[in-house]
């Protein structure tokens, strides 16, 4: 009689053989983590864009965010899909990359390569599952701080990122003050709300409710918690929009039909996207990850990792930093954003705050926004200034 | 260092003029930048800005000057003490709505207080209002009573009872003309209250 099958959708592929850079640290190395515990070995799984100058002064770090990935403007390997900021990145782009050596790492715990639960534990030669020690978004910053030593970096030009991509930038400041010359955190917070982390343990509930997450131990069992993802980031899509964009993309239109159908079929065309939002998702990422990445997020409190103060974070910092929110946010409203620039300005940091008007929701960050392509463009042509990078190839 | 663009406010130059080279300022209400641009420029200032308008933002951000959006009246609270050399509002006064509270941030949080405003003392306006019976619209104040964003006009005199009692010391002072010429200095102060548009004063705490 022959094992359960294996249950190999492309994240699961990805996570021991990424189709990415990969900087692997041994036991020499461990990763000291916050729950207590060493992690080793260590992959991490990175791509980069563009090439680093002798000064090594034009590296430029983006952050993903909880469902994002390395390849940020390349094709995905799994989906197919172009990178997940194009918009953003690329050559004349504002994070341009005739300019800046531009450097993306999956996250730790993330399904991408870089070592997560769904990664195979060489003590046991099965993936970790729940045996990999929670992270926190300090130990993903500690991670990539790894990479970028091994990459013989020591000054980032730049850190950027949306979302939970923006917690790390904040977390790198915090950590790293002398290593950050400025910092573009987005539509994020120094802490994650009390709502947040509800919507969390929703999507987290929802994968642990499905039989087939097995405690964890689906990807040994040959089986994936598929619905229970599904169900979690139908709920979290919808906090990443907002109630104008979903009333403006479907309103009460009904799918594919002339009327109701008084059946529990998707007879409105919003849960038919949210049904086709949860379907692709399973696709390409791992649940207990999904466990993982949210988990790090609502522990995410910057000042009481600093005796409850925010300024205290920062206080060595001399980072410029360039704080953007979106109107239409509700996950990570303006006001969070706006207690990062009360802490900044309390330590007499160089900050800028944009605060970008569009219906888009959270989820504007990653699309296409021209008031945040114009704000940034000019904060990093600035600090590429500031820093002496030859200026923009003119277009 | 280099002379300003000739198409610069000319009232900016002379509250630009008032400001130590090399020093730290914070211009509350900084509109599109103009004067953190020539701050930086004329006098290598490490300037910082505060704008109500999301435009003015967003203009200030894509110059690469660092800006936040924000409101006078409530968000200089979330300064620290002195941590500026100069705290500058430049014909805002008039638009906030507590400018007894703003004053006395901006002593707080800058060692000086530059303050521009428009004297609603000046011979125009009384006209207006005495011969017309009409409120005052004039070039520099083109605003109709029902739409206009200055709800809190003052007189020069009325300004420098206001610094009175905030207990601000005045260093300079000035009084312009249409044109942001300077009115001679020996003038009494009913004569500047009477014949200036515009004035600006350098304050410091007692």
């Amino acid at each position: 009689m022959g094992g359960p099958a294996p249950n190999l959708n492309g994240s699961t592929l990805e996570a021991d053989a990424p189709s990415s850079l990969v900087a692997r640290f041994g036991p020499d190395r461990p990763l000291r983590l916050d729950a207590g515990v060493g992690l080793t070995p260590l992959t991490i799984a990175y791509q980069t864009y563009g090439a680093l100058n002798p000064a090594k002064s034009n590296a430029f770090l983006i952050c993903h965010a909880l469902t994002g990935d390395q390849h940020v403007a390349n094709r995905n390997p799994v989906t197919g899909k172009s990178g997940w900021w194009e918009t953003m990145v690329g050559p004349g782009k504002p994070i341009d990359t005739e300019r800046f050596f531009v450097i993306c790492a999956n996250v730790l715990g993330g399904c991408m390569g870089t070592t997560g639960p769904a990664s195979t534990n060489p003590a046991t030669g099965k993936p970790y599952g729940l045996d990999l020690p929670l992270v926190t978004i300090a130990d993903m910053v500690r991670a990539q701080a790894m990479l970028i030593d091994h990459l013989g970096i020591e000054t980032l030009f730049c850190v950027a990122g949306g979302s939970m991509g923006g917690m790390q930038v904040l977390q790198w400041v915090a950590s790293y003050p002398d290593r950050v010359f400025s910092a573009l955190p987005i539509a994020t917070a120094a802490r994650h709300s009390s709502q947040n982390i509800a919507f969390h343990e929703v999507g987290r509930q929802a994968i642990m409710a499905d039989p087939d997450w097995r405690d964890g131990r689906y990807l040994a069992e040959g089986v994936s918690p598929s619905k229970g993802l599904a169900v979690a980031r139908m709920a979290a899509h919808i906090t990443y929009l907002s109630e104008n964009a979903l009333h403006r993309k479907f309103g009460r239109k009904l799918q594919d039909r002339a009327a109701r159908t008084f059946s529990f079929d998707a007879d409105f065309q919003v849960e038919s996207y949210l049904r086709h939002q949860g379907a692709t998702f399973v696709e390409r990422f791992d649940p207990n990850s999904y466990l993982f990445m949210t988990r790090a997020m609502d522990y995410f409190d910057l000042a009481a990792d600093y005796g409850g103060s925010l300024p205290g974070a920062f206080k060595d910092a001399k980072t410029r930093f360039c704080v953007v929110s979106f109107t239409s946010d509700w996950l990570f409203p303006t006001a969070d954003s706006r207690a990062i620039v009360h802490a900044l300005n309390a330590t007499g940091a160089s900050v800028s705050f944009v605060e970008v008007e569009t219906d888009k929701g959270h989820d504007a960050f990653l699309l296409d926004e021209p008031d945040l392509f114009a704000a940034t463009r000019g904060f990093i042509d600035a600090a590429a200034r500031a820093r002496g990078l030859r200026p923009a190839r003119s277009r | 260092m280099t002379a300003p663009a000739p198409q610069t406010r000319i009232d900016l130059v002379r509250v630009a003029e008032m400001v130590e080279p090399g020093s730290r300022a914070l211009d509350v209400g900084c509109g599109d930048g103009a004067l953190l641009r020539l701050l930086a420029d004329t006098r290598g200032v490490d300037g910082r800005g505060i704008e109500l308008s999301q435009k003015g933002v967003h203009d200030c951000v894509a110059k690469g000057l660092s800006v936040i959006q924000g409101d006078a009246d409530t968000d200089l609270v979330d300064y620290p003490d002195d941590a500026f050399d100069y705290v500058i509002l430049s014909q805002t006064l008039q638009a906030t709505r507590q400018p007894k509270v703003v004053l006395e941030h901006m002593l707080r949080i800058g060692r000086r207080a530059i303050v521009s405003f428009p004297n609603f003392g000046h011979w125009r306006i009384r006209a207006q209002l005495a011969f017309r019976g009409r409120m005052p619209v004039t070039e520099s104040l083109s605003y109709a009573w029902y739409d206009t964003p200055n709800i809190h006009f003052c007189t020069i005199r009325d300004f420098v009872d206001l610094t009175r009692e905030v207990g601000a010391r005045i260093e300079k002072s000035l009084a312009l003309d249409g044109k942001g010429r300077p009115l001679q200095v020996n003038l009494p102060w009913w004569a500047w209250n009477l014949l200036g548009e515009q004035a600006v004063f350098l304050l410091r705490r007692k």
